[in-house]
């Protein structure tokens, strides 16, 4: 991650996107949601979602990876250059967390996630707190998820 | 028929929910797949971060407390699945071998102004260890076809 200093309100982190497959979507839910509409063709055919759908915090998880991958590759490419790269964490939650849209089987959701506050960390002298809403997006330009979340991300050192 | 509608949340009621062993295999397995930065993975790295050992996915913790609320009373209820999440708060570090319990507490109820066949329950979860220290917490409205839609709450 950048250091906090060099983070403004209002970047946009893109991070990527990713497609449900039927198969994944089942064996997410069977692990951790194994509602009849998120495991079952014909029963979602019935429910109130009228199709198989993803268990929202599947839809969540996939955000959680991308933006790992996403802060990877940023810490590749500064150690490539022979730069500092700035610690962060840990996360201490998220809030406003909507569920906007079923994610439906074939279903393409397009993740980014913008600052929307910094500020200076008064328990961790080193650190700062960034806020950023996080997206989800599917291939009709809907919402599907939304949430916001803080995270401590380490300043700037100060010149020896 | 489902056990649970609507009608039967009852605002103060609180129920506990498990226990479910978490084994450090399913830590790292879903780690790896969703959350794979040091402090999930490995015991050595996990030692070096703020984590101070190997710790569970606050995500993983989120999906740990919707199975274990899942079988625990949602599968055998009218759910319709929710809208959200008010606000996750991860206290502590959820540690391999734990066996958690989930405390619910109804903080309210109320019917649907768009849906009358629908009402709406907003619960506070608590994910418990042994100990009942709380490791997390999570306020969420929950959806559930009412027992006699339409009726007067």
């Amino acid at each position: 991650m950048k250091f906090f200093e060099d983070i403004q309100v209002g970047e946009v982190f893109a991070l990527g996107r990713h497609s449900f497959g039927a198969d994944e979507i089942k064996a997410f839910a069977t692990r951790f949601d194994p509602q009849l509409f998120h495991v079952d063709e014909d029963a979602a055919a019935r429910s109130h979602f009228g199709a198989l759908c993803a268990s929202g915090w599947h839809t969540a998880v996939v955000w959680m990876r991308l933006m790992v991958d996403f802060r990877r590759g940023l810490l590749e490419t500064a150690q490539a250059r022979g730069e500092p790269v700035a610690g962060i964490g840990p996360a201490l939650g998220f809030r406003e967390l909507k569920w906007l849209k079923p994610v439906f089987v074939g279903d393409t959701i397009d993740y980014a996630s913008e600052v929307v506050e910094t500020r200076h960390s008064n328990s961790r002298p080193g650190f700062g707190l960034m806020t950023i809403r996080s997206t989800g997006v599917n291939q009709h330009g809907e919402p599907v998820i939304s949430f916001l979340s803080t995270t401590f991300v380490e300043r700037r050192p100060a010149p020896p | 028929m489902p056990t649970h509608h609507w009608e039967d949340f009852q605002p103060g009621a609180v129920s506990i929910y498990g226990p479910r062993l978490v084994t450090r295999e399913e830590i790292v397995a879903f780690a790896a797949e969703f959350d794979p930065q040091p402090m999930h993975l490995d015991e050595i790295a996990a030692g070096a971060t703020m984590l101070g050992g190997l710790g569970a996915s606050g995500w993983h913790i989120c999906c740990l407390l919707m199975r274990v609320i899942a079988d625990g009373f949602i599968l055998d209820s009218s759910s319709m699945g929710g809208p959200g999440v008010d606000e996750v708060r991860w206290l502590r570090p959820l540690r391999p071998g734990t066996r958690i319990r989930v405390r619910a507490t109804v903080l309210d109820t109320r019917l649907s102004s768009s849906r009358p066949q629908m009402g709406l329950v907003k619960f506070l979860f608590e994910v418990l260890d042994e100990g009942d220290t709380v490791l997390m917490t999570l306020t969420t409205t929950l959806m559930f076809g009412r027992r006699q839609p339409g009726a007067l709450a």
